[in-house]
Formats: C-alpha cells, structure tokens, sequence
C-alpha cells in the first residue's frame, strides 16, 4: 500500500536553484524507503515539502502534488500543524531543545492539548524505548538533554518525533555524526519502528542505504533518476549513473 | 643576526602588551576615581534622615526623599510604556518583518533614535505629552518622554538577543507542531530574556539618571509633599542635583555630592543587576 504518492513535484528556491525537478514516487507503508545520492540531490528538500517544513524558507515556486493518505498535503488549506504531528522528523544534527530530556518530549504533545501527567509519563517512556535509549536515561530525566552524549541527543532527537504517535517518520542522515555503535543502535530500533510506522531515511553512506532500504531512490541534481527495491538496485541497478554512483565512480 | 631579531620581536612584544595594559587602565581610572570621590566627599552626608526626609531651609537642609521617590517613580513609569513596547517590536522585528525596505528603514531609524541628544527628547515629549496631549508637566508626561528615548536601546539589544537564539530551536520547535507564536514563548523568548532583561535595565538606568528629557515635562523644582497621582509633577535626583549645584546659592557642598552619591548608587545597583543577570545566564546557557 503506498501511503505517500509525489506527483510531478518541482520545487525552485528563491536565489533560483532549481533543487526539485518532476519527481513522481510511491512511498510504501511499514516500510524504510531510502532517498540516497550525491550533495546537493534534493534529498533534504523533498523531506522539508512532506512536513510543509519548507514553508519556513524562501521557495520561489513549486508544483505537484504529495498526497499523503490520499489528501493533498500541498493545498495552502491544509491544517498544518496536524499535518507535522502526523509526520515526525529527525535531522542531521541532533537539536535537543534547551529543555530537561523529558520536556523535550512532553514539548509536542503538551501542545497538542496534552495535560494529564501519567499519559505524558507514558508517552514519555513509551517513546524511548522505541528510540533504544530508555535504559541510559530513565534515572535522569529531568537533567539538561544537552548534558546527553551526541548518539544519546540524535536517539532522543528520535524519540521525541515518536511522542506524537505519528504515522511517517522522516530521518535526513539522522546517524551522520554518530559512531558505529550508536548507528547501529538507531538502525535496528528503525527496523523496529517499519512494522508500525512508514520510514523515509536520506542515509549518511550508500553502505547504510544497502543495509537499511526496503526500496530506495536514486537523486541526482533534482531528479530521481531510479527507484526500485533496495535489494535489486544496490545490486542490479538499472541506470549507468545509478550504477556509477553506487559503485563509487562520483559523488 | 637571527637571534637579535627574536630578542627584538620579543621586546616589541612586551611594548604592545605594556601599551595596551596601560590603556585599558587609563579608561578605567577615570570612573574609578569619580566613584571614590564622590564617595568621600557624599559619605558623610548620608543619614537616615538624608533618605527619608523632606529638603528644608531652602533645600539647604533635611532629605531628598522626594527626589528619591519621584525617581524611582519616572523609571517605573518608564518601564510600564517601554518594556512591553520595546519587546513586541523587537520580536515582531526579529522572528516576523520579512527583510524589505519598510523593515531595513525602520532597523535604520531605531538606530538613529539612540543617537538623538536627550535635550531634543525632552522637547519633542514637551511638545507632544505636555501640550498637545495635555498632560501637563506631569509623571505621565516624563515617563512617556523618558519611554520614547529609552525604547530605541530596549528595541535593539532585544533584537539582538532574539536573533543570537540558534535557529535549529525554531525549525524543531515548528516541526513537533508548533505555531510560531508557541515557539517564540516556550522557546526563543526563555532563552532570549537574559539578554533582553539587560537591555532593559541598561536603558531604563540611563532614563533614571537623565536630567534633559525630564526638565520641560515633569521635573519639580521643589514639592512639599510626594506626587500623589501621574497627573503630578515630582521631583527627581537628576534634577535636584542639577538644582541644587546651579540654582541655589549657599548650598552645602556635603548634600549637594550626598545627593550624587545616592544617584550613583542608584544607577550602578541597577548596572550590577544587569551584569549578574548575563554572568549567570551565560553560566547556565545550553548552547
Ligand atoms: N534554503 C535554501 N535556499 C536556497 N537554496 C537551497 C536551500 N536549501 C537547499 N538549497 C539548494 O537546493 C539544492 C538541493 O539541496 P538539498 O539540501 O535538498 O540537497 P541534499 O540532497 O539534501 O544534499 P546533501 O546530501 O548535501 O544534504 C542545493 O543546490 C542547495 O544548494
Ligand atoms: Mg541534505
């Protein structure tokens, strides 16, 4: 079942970088669809239009459509706010807020409405097992989240987009400054997440891409140029510059 | 040859540091000395009754409670017009004006305010307050003054602090489902308010300590009794020092540098608060 279908999407920034250029995609439910490719692909600007984070920036001009569940998210009449609690987000760089780790996740939902302690506490602990970090942090909770390590921020970073209870989880590179432990960490806890949630991952390396893609999607200056399952592309890829990037003759 | 050359960068080395110690000594001197001056020679002037009485004699003798009063009253009055003013521009400037020529121009203008001689202040707030809005000389009136003068440095050192909040804490904050209202109140302005309480204070202890804006909208030469309402004239430290070392003849030295002190110790007590407000927020700041 595709949960999100990008019709046609084109997006040019303000300064007249054209970084979207036609790009169609189904993107499956309870599954990991990798967005790999080289600097400057579009791979972070895709994922800003699916949240509307993009909003945010100066954008010259964009067309297409994204429907997710069938609505276009798009349409300038789309209550935004629900539409960021249904599709959570984790960035490159973990930004904690300068908060204690557990308002950082008691932040979204206690805008949401959220009041009673004892849910708040469950989302609390709920989330962060699903992050793999409750063990490390269940005795400090109302210590500084910046006193966390840099792999414990980027799980928190995780945890907190799980707060919500949303249905798509976007990660642009969320293990990009993370040692192998803590990639591996966040790597298996999104192999868990995929049975309830749809997973869009921009990965930090091609192996990461290989190990965690259910399908994948190959971006090359704005354009996808393939997509496919992640097993046959990484191993078949039908285009040359797929085949070229993957086997590591640019980029 | 070699080795004279590095003994010779050493030496001009040393030169430099010795200059600039001095220098940054030469520009501390001066306030030093003011402040034990007038501490010596107003020391023995102050006394409960200095503090908490009325000038009798001509002013030539008593207390200047009510010039301590009325001060403390023009700075309250002052900060009720320009804090919440000040803020919500500086927030409206810094997290919604798009960079346009109407913002850039008004950027422009907060600048040129700060520069306007306070004696201009004081007579565009007599002009405005006073006569036309028909304050009268009056509490009103010199707040009003004392606001229009003091927003500029409010505007911008809040503006400032607002934009030195990282803008990672906004994209987050908005992607978890946060209007932008919600991400200036819970996040950017908790993190922004030391630095806007310091400019708060630093523009609300120069309108304590100014004498120019005051003079023409609601400074009293003397008063027998406290001001009563908003509508009133009071009487002001500034003022009365001005008063007192120009105006009255046979005036004691001693009350005349008393009455400075208590000013001083007025202006800097707020200085310090200020100075303790950004040390423990940068103690404590998360990034
Ligand atoms: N806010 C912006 N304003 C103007 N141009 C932008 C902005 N963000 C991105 N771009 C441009 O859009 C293009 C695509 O950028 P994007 O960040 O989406 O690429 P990416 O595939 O995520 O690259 P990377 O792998 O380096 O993260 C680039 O040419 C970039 O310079
Ligand atoms: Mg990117």
């Amino acid at each position: 079942m595709n949960k999100i279908v990008i019709e046609d999407l084109s997006l040019q920034y303000s300064d007249g970088t054209e970084s979207l250029r036609g790009v169609s995609l189904g993107i499956r439910q309870n599954a990991v669809t990798v967005l790999f490719g080289p600097a400057g692909g579009g791979k972070s600007t895709l994922l800003r239009c699916l949240n509307r984070l993009n909003d945010l920036t100066e954008v010259k001009a964009s067309s297409g459509k994204i429907l997710i569940d069938g609505e276009n998210i798009l349409d300038p009449k789309v209550d935004v706010i629900a539409l960021r609690r249904k599709v959570g987000m984790v960035f490159a760089r973990p930004v904690v807020l300068p908060l204690s780790i557990r308002e950082n996740l008691t932040y979204g939902l206690e805008l949401a409405g959220e009041r009673r302690r004892v849910k708040l506490d469950e989302a609390v602990e709920r989330s962060l097992r699903l992050a793999a970090l409750y063990e490390e942090v269940k005795d400090r909770l109302d210590d500084p989240a910046i006193a966390l390590s840099g792999g414990q921020q980027q799980r928190l970073c995780l945890a907190r987009s799980l707060v919500l209870q949303p249905e798509v989880i976007l990660l642009d590179e969320p293990t990009s400054g993370l040692d192998p432990i803590s990639t591996g960490k966040v790597e298996s806890a999104l192999q868990e997440l995929k049975q309830d949630y749809t997973i869009i991952l921009v990965p930090h390396s091609i192996q990461q891409a290989a190990r965690t893609a259910d399908f994948a999607a190959f971006f090359l200056q704005g354009e996808l140029i393939e997509f496919g399952e992640g097993k046959s592309l990484f191993t078949t890829p039908k285009e040359k510059r797929t085949e070229d990037y993957i086997t590591g003759r640019f980029g | 040859m070699k080795h004279l050359l590095a003994r010779n960068r050493h030496l001009v080395q040393r030169i430099g540091f010795t200059s600039i110690t001095m220098m940054a000594f030469a520009t501390v001197f001066p306030i030093v000395a003011t402040v034990i001056y007038i501490l010596i020679k107003g020391g023995p002037a102050i006394s409960l009754e200095f503090l908490t009485g009325f000038p009798h004699d001509g002013m030539r003798a008593g207390g200047i409670l009510p010039a301590i009063i009325g001060t403390v009253y023009l700075t309250l009055g002052t900060a009720v017009f320009s804090v919440p003013l000040g803020i919500a521009a500086a927030i409206y400037l810094s997290e919604y004006a798009a960079d346009t020529p109407l913002t850039r121009t008004i950027r422009i203008a907060i600048i040129n305010l700060a520069g306007i001689p306070s004696v201009v202040y004081g007579l565009f707030g007599l002009g405005l307050f006073v006569l036309f809005l028909n304050f009268g000389t009056s509490i009103l009136a010199a707040s009003l003054t004392l606001s229009i003068m003091t927003l500029p440095v409010i505007i911008s050192t809040a503006e400032e602090s607002l934009r030195a909040v990282p803008q990672a804490f906004r994209t987050v904050s908005i992607s978890l489902g946060a209007t932008r209202w919600q991400t200036i109140q819970r996040i950017v302005l908790k993190e922004a308010l030391p630095g806007i309480l310091t400019g708060v204070i630093l523009g609300l202890e120069r309108a304590a300590g100014e004498t120019a804006p005051i003079l023409f909208t609601g400074a009293a030469f003397f008063l027998p009794r406290l001001p009563g309402s908003p509508f009133d004239a009071t009487m002001a430290l500034p003022y009365h020092l001005f008063v007192i070392s120009t105006q009255v003849p046979e005036m004691p030295i001693k009350i005349q540098y008393g009455t400075a002190l208590v000013l001083l110790v007025f202006v800097l007590t707020m200085n310090l608060i200020a100075t303790i407000i950004r040390s423990r927020a940068r103690a404590k700041r998360q990034w």
